[in-house]
């Protein structure tokens, strides 16, 4: 798919311990376009997070990407280098993560930790660069930004401390944006005004979006496309109406199942047997035989590849679930 | 004001629990006569409570009492000594901010280099070796070896707006070296620790990580985001060794004859000149309060999350 905004190909990502290299991201590889929103959904441990501090190269020791490209604009993001690359972060790839108040440093006024994110990419006099602020603050719905710009993080409620992680996020007019479970620690309804505001900032301004969640709820309201991560692989991905409405792969089935609002009233809510296997136990064969109603004796012999769709949509799975076949 | 009340208690009952200081101040062949004189003139014969009381009143009009020993009022005599253990004290620390602070920023930003590991296990060395021990091997290998550095003394001092300093001529500074760096070596290890503790736990925080997702500078990180959550408890624990360097240099100065507040001391106590040492004692804790409120302000400034009340709770 040329001419894509973001094109990874097998990134794989391994955290080195003492007893060896366990891979938190195992080969995923996936395309986005400009102004896409695309879900990456999985549960804790599925190596979501990892995948998204991956790409722009913010894995810390003991971590480390070990293979695979990431073609952003056609530069790949893993050669160009550390200078390179961090006018790249920020810039025309900016982060969101999950905890605001830890994301902002408590010392220094928000006005600062702002302004630098455009003075380090752009020459931009301090009074100029401050309005910009002022604007992005007023653009994510902080009432009278001019007086609240000089205030630290601790003034502001939650919600209001993910407003400005995210008017920090859009300031230089990123091409993409990677919000790491921005709304994960909101209350429900600012998590509701947030998804309605991020959304039209995203059309409005063109940007590409990287949502990473473990809420199928949030994603079907917000993405275009959706990726479900299992242990470091992407088990199914394709279009959001595609995939929620006719998954192939069990385990996003399974999650589909576990949302409360899919079953019937007083009827006992679904779940999936077992838990996420650790990095250092993984199953030979594939990762969710073990919680699987489908698996096969094939499941235990072999990792399935990847399956190709009509529509676009992909599984890895020996036993997808067939089209009619709706439990 | 209640702290300064209780220490003033106590010493001054510790004080009568050393000794008599009349059989050391008299002449061996004074008359019966001649020596209770001398008591009374002290005011030696009156009860402890007595002596308490008149200690108090005159201490509220700024008297804490006349020296048994020079015959000087003893606050006067103990704050001639002051500048020369404030020009210890303060050099001491300015070179362990100085080169502690680096250091541990390093330490805490490369802990598996092998030269972090040299610097903290030298730390450990600096921090532990006794004071009294090190000032003599100091004096062995600078003095007695290599013959660089005299051994004890202010050397020449230079008056500046009255004050007489060591620092600002040549004969001083080779003077003022060793003494400082016995100060000094443990408070460098004591910063190097601790800057380097504050910033391996900084760099992991999920701030740091966000600064390196907005694409800034590693030199603006360690700089702005790093070292400014790192100062506020190094700038604690500088206020705390202020203090108690001030207090506490009594040894480094007596190992090196240093002519300050603290060999004041020792000989205060050699001779039971109990105005002297009580009132060094009240001196001291005056000053930990001033430095404790002076930190607390510091603190303030630097930690916004830190509001300073109208009025004490």
């Amino acid at each position: 798919m040329s001419g894509a905004l973001l094109d990874v190909r097998g990134l794989r990502t391994v955290f080195h311990f003492l007893e060896g290299a366990y891979p938190a991201v195992d080969g995923i590889s996936f395309t986005m376009r400009s102004g896409e929103v695309l879900g990456l959904v999985g549960e804790s441990g599925s190596g979501k997070s990892v995948a998204g501090l991956s790409l722009i190269g913010l894995i810390d020791p003991p971590g480390e990407v070990v293979e695979g490209e990431v073609l952003f604009k056609g530069r790949n993001l893993r050669t160009i280098g550390e200078s390179a690359l961090r006018q790249v972060r920020g810039k025309e790839i900016a982060m969101i993560f999950q905890d605001s108040l830890a994301a902002l440093n408590p010392v220094l006024t928000v006005s600062e930790q702002m302004v630098e994110a455009i003075r380090e990419h752009a020459d931009v006099p301090l009074p100029a660069a401050r309005e910009r602020v002022i604007a992005a603050l007023r653009q994510v719905g902080i009432s009278s930004p001019e007086t609240r710009i000089d205030q630290y993080p601790h003034e502001f409620s939650g919600g209001m401390r993910q407003r400005v992680a995210i008017a920090t996020a859009l300031l230089n007019k990123p091409d993409l944006i990677i919000a790491d479970e921005p709304t994960t620690a909101l209350d429900v309804t600012i998590q509701g005004q947030i998804l309605a505001e991020m959304q039209t900032l995203a059309r409005e301004t063109g940007t590409a979006l990287i949502w990473i969640t473990h809420d199928l709820g949030v994603v079907s309201e917000l993405a275009d496309r959706v990726a479900v991560m299992y242990a470091g692989r992407i088990v199914e991905i394709g279009g959001i109406d595609d995939v929620l409405d006719r998954p192939c792969h069990p385990y996003t089935q399974g999650l589909l199942d576990s949302i409360p609002a899919e079953n019937a009233p007083g009827s006992r809510l679904r779940q999936i047997d077992g838990t996420a296997p650790s990095l250092a136990a993984r199953p030979v064969g594939c990762a969710f035989r073990l919680r699987c109603q489908r698996a096969g004796p094939l499941c235990a012999e072999r990792e399935p590849d990847v399956t190709e769709g009509p529509s676009g949509q992909s599984w890895r799975c020996h036993h997808p679930i067939p089209q009619g076949d709706r439990p | 004001m209640a702290v300064l009340l209780a220490v003033s208690l106590v010493v001054f009952l510790a004080v009568f629990a050393v000794g008599d200081p009349v059989e050391l101040l008299i002449n061996p062949e004074a008359t019966q006569h001649e020596r209770e004189m001398m008591v009374r003139a002290l005011g030696l014969d009156r009860p402890v409570w007595m002596q308490y009381l008149t200690f108090l009143g005159n201490a509220m009009q700024g008297d804490l009492g006349i020296s048994f020993v020079h015959g000087e009022p003893a606050l006067q005599i103990i704050i001639e000594r002051m500048p020369a253990t404030f020009e210890l004290v303060f050099f001491a620390l300015l070179i362990a901010s100085l080169v502690g602070i680096p250091l541990g920023l390093y330490v805490g930003l490369n802990s598996d280099a092998s030269l972090s590991r040299a610097i903290m296990t030298g730390s450990i060395l600096g921090y532990s070796i006794p004071n009294f021990w090190k000032g003599m091997m100091l004096i062995l290998l600078l003095s007695v070896w290599l013959h660089w550095l005299p051994t004890s003394g202010r050397g020449e001092t230079v008056d500046i707006l009255g004050i007489p300093v060591s620092f600002l001529t040549w004969d001083g500074v080779r003077h003022l070296v060793m003494p400082v760096l016995n100060l000094a070596i443990p408070n460098t290890a004591l910063m190097i620790r601790l800057t380097a503790s504050g910033a391996a736990e900084a760099r992991t925080q999920d701030y740091v990580k966000f600064a390196r997702a907005k694409g800034v500078r590693p030199q603006r990180i360690v700089r702005r985001h790093i070292l400014r959550n790192i100062l506020i408890p190094v700038i604690t624990v500088l206020g705390i060794e202020f203090g108690a360097l001030i207090a506490f240099s009594t040894i480094t100065e007596t190992v090196f004859a240093w002519p300050g507040m603290g060999k004041l001391l020792i000989t205060s106590i050699y001779r039971l000149d109990r105005p002297v040492v009580v009132s060094y004692v009240m001196l001291i804790t005056f000053l930990f309060v001033l430095i404790n409120l002076i930190v607390d302000l510091i603190y303030a400034a630097l930690d916004p999350r830190v509001k300073l009340m109208d009025r004490a709770p």
